[in-house]
């Protein structure tokens, strides 16, 4: 790396006969900058491994979970922590708490991770073209935002996948619902501070239409505040799925899920209170991981520390 | 097709007297708002009928306190926002319409640098990338742009290997204004429209920047249109100077004339309360008191009739226009006050006399 740059700085001769290196000189780029001050920051990296460890165990919990997470034991029910063959002991049914976590966090994480990434995707563009529009693009689209604002997040999920019918597609679609007006109205505000800057009109100066601006002027400025607020929606939507399971809207029974289980499980909170906790444990550490980790996205993207 | 409609109006600028931007009658109002939905009727005359000629190679200062419209009056040269009404001739061809030169073709002509060096500058683009951001919307080639932005960076006085990869908040507001400056330059322009380029400088740092645009002016054979509140800094720069009050031009003339000669009663009062150096002619009282009057609902006749201290009725009824002695070219000369104007009505107005 470094004997390289040096061989780049070396084949500049200015100012007559200009040669330009290919190759990247030794200045970070933004993103360069921003990658290294995150790998300095250790709550961020700590939460970073536990999150990927908590993706890892999702995707390979067939061959991670030591029983089958639906086989069901009239003996063992609600086992205490550190029965012999159920070491975080069973749940009201007698099934393996281990191999019901393990599980869980697949659906889970699908109804955390899915829902945001479209939302950003959808509520994204629209706050970019009416914060850059403006005038009666801007007000007709915030206004029909505003009408979705105006519910609680939770009532509005709750409402929409109790209109159209519990199930896995539905949840998504509710939270990717939900998720929408507010990341359109961040993405409007900053487009619109944006816009305001001197550097657009200069752009526009510059002879480059509004796609170009776009492209090149407004959505790097705009991306990373409103990628910032969406990971941090992340952890919310964790929290909501498993809310819509607890009331029956989001996964129905026998599925492993951490908001079904911590549903099902609150009747024997009295009878075995440790076990009952874990799926409410699974889902704190996961969206715990997600604000700090969006925490310390939002100080390494700071330029101007 | 640019290269040859560029490359023929540049032979016939070199024959001809023509001015390389003739503006007539430039007027935008800008509504004001009162309510989400009613428009109230109301207009701030922001330029309100200006015209002024710039020829090639020179540099024109606009002065005049805030809000006067200078600002507005360069947005509409660049068609930043559009113009209400008057027309802008770019060496002889209307910009606009059908017929006209297109809108793109008047933004690589004439480029503009802003006042704000920091806010003029993408905060996540390497300089040399906004540098280089003008040329390749116009079509060069991302190497060749690239080229072209570190030997601009050479020519304002920065090193290209040190400089060109560094993000804006990494540099000074003197550095930044130079990179303003190279980023202008990048699509070759004829004109540079400085709107209070070096206004937000420290002064040892605005000296420097000020004479780094002379020497880029020799070096690129630019037109100059210099728009600044520092009379000082208007002087040291300008051919012509155009003193413009509440969105109209109230003297326009060449700086020697302006400055030494000057026979508007707002150009006079302008120059008077410029501080000086000698305290032999420094003012205790400020020549004229107040604010500019409301631009919304700018007073009837000459705009300045309210504070100026040789009002009368006339002036208060009927708009000066601009009046020029007999035998001296609008450029040279040209004022906006009835006491210039024998027939005018004013008590004051000799026919033909010196000074008033």
């Amino acid at each position: 790396m470094n004997t390289s740059s040096e061989t780049a700085r070396s084949t500049i001769s200015l100012p007559d006969g200009v040669e330009i290196p290919t190759g990247a000189l030794e200045v970070r780029s933004y993103w360069q900058n921003v990658f290294q001050r995150l790998r300095r920051d250790p709550v961020t990296v700590t939460c970073l491994v536990i999150v990927l460890l908590i993706i890892l165990m999702a995707i390979f919990a067939p061959y991670l979970a030591p029983a089958d997470p639906y086989k069901a034991s009239m003996l063992k029910r609600l086992a205490a922590i550190g029965t012999a063959g159920y070491p975080l002991g069973a749940d009201e049914l007698g099934r393996d708490m281990l191999s019901r976590l393990i599980y869980g966090g697949r659906i889970s994480l699908l109804m955390g991770i899915i829902p945001v990434f479209v939302a950003l995707f959808v509520g994204g563009t629209m706050g970019v073209i009416a914060g850059f529009v403006g005038g009666r693009t801007n007000m007709l689209i915030m206004r029909l935002m505003d009408v979705f604002y105006a519910f609680p997040s939770i009532m509005l999920a709750i409402a929409i996948s109790g209109a159209l019918g519990a199930g896995i597609g539905n949840g998504l679609l509710a939270l990717t619902l939900v998720f929408i007006p507010p990341i359109t109205r961040i993405a409007e505000s900053v487009t619109t501070q944006v816009r305001s800057f001197d550097f657009v009109e200069a752009a526009r100066a510059s002879g480059a239409g509004s796609w170009t601006i776009i492209r090149v002027h407004v959505l790097s400025n705009v991306l990373g505040p409103v990628f910032i607020y969406a990971t941090s929606l992340v952890s919310v939507g964790i929290i909501i799925a498993s809310g819509l399971s607890f009331l029956g809207l989001g996964v129905s029974p026998p599925a492993a899920d951490w908001g079904l289980m911590l549903s099902t499980l609150r009747q024997s909170i009295y009878v075995n209170p440790m076990v009952c906790a874990l799926p409410g444990v699974m889902i704190f550490i996961t969206s715990l991981c997600f604000n700090l980790m969006s925490d310390g996205l939002r100080s390494a993207m700071d330029v101007r520390l | 097709m640019t290269d040859q409609q560029t490359s023929t109006g540049r032979d016939q600028a070199s024959d001809g007297d023509r001015p390389l931007i003739d503006v007539h009658n430039l007027t935008k109002h800008f509504p004001v708002k009162r309510g989400i939905f009613q428009h109230g009727g109301l207009v701030v005359k922001a330029v309100d009928d200006i015209s002024f000629s710039l020829k090639k190679g020179e540099t024109l200062g606009i002065v005049g306190e805030s809000g006067c419209g200078k600002s507005t009056t360069a947005r509409l040269l660049m068609h930043l926002i559009e113009l209400d009404s008057g027309e802008i001739l770019l060496d002889g061809q209307a910009v606009g319409g059908k017929e006209g030169l297109a809108v793109n073709e008047l933004r690589r002509q004439v480029q503009m640098v802003f006042q704000d060096s920091y806010s003029s500058l993408n905060p996540r683009l390497p300089i040399q990338d906004t540098i280089a951001f003008g040329p390749t919307v116009h079509g060069v080639s991302q190497q060749e742009a690239r080229q072209r932005a570190l030997s601009l960076l050479e020519s304002v006085g920065l090193q290209p290997d040190q400089f060109g990869r560094r993000y804006p908040h990494e540099l000074s507001g003197g550095q930044r204004q130079r990179i303003n400056v190279a980023r202008a330059l990048a699509l070759q322009p004829r004109v540079i429209i400085l709107d209070e380029a070096v206004s937000a400088l420290d002064k040892s740092v605005e000296a420097q920047v000020l004479n780094l645009l002379v020497d880029l002016k020799t070096e690129f054979d630019l037109t100059y249109i210099f728009i600044s509140h520092d009379l000082n800094v208007v002087q040291y720069m300008s051919d012509r100077v155009l003193v413009m009050y509440l969105g109209k031009v109230v003297e326009l003339g060449t700086v020697a004339e302006i400055y030494d000669n000057p026979r508007h009663p707002y150009t006079q009062a302008l120059l008077q309360s410029r501080p000086s150096m000698n305290p032999e002619i420094r003012i205790d009282e400020p020549p004229i008191t107040g604010d500019p009057p409301n631009p919304i609902n700018p007073p009837p006749g000459c705009r300045f009739h309210t504070r100026c201290p040789f009002a009368e009725d006339v002036c208060a009824t009927k708009e000066p226009p601009l009046y020029t002695k007999s035998g001296v070219d609008v450029a040279d000369h040209a004022v906006a006050c009835h006491i210039e104007e024998a027939s005018s009505g004013h008590s004051k107005a000799q026919p033909r006399s010196g000074d008033a």
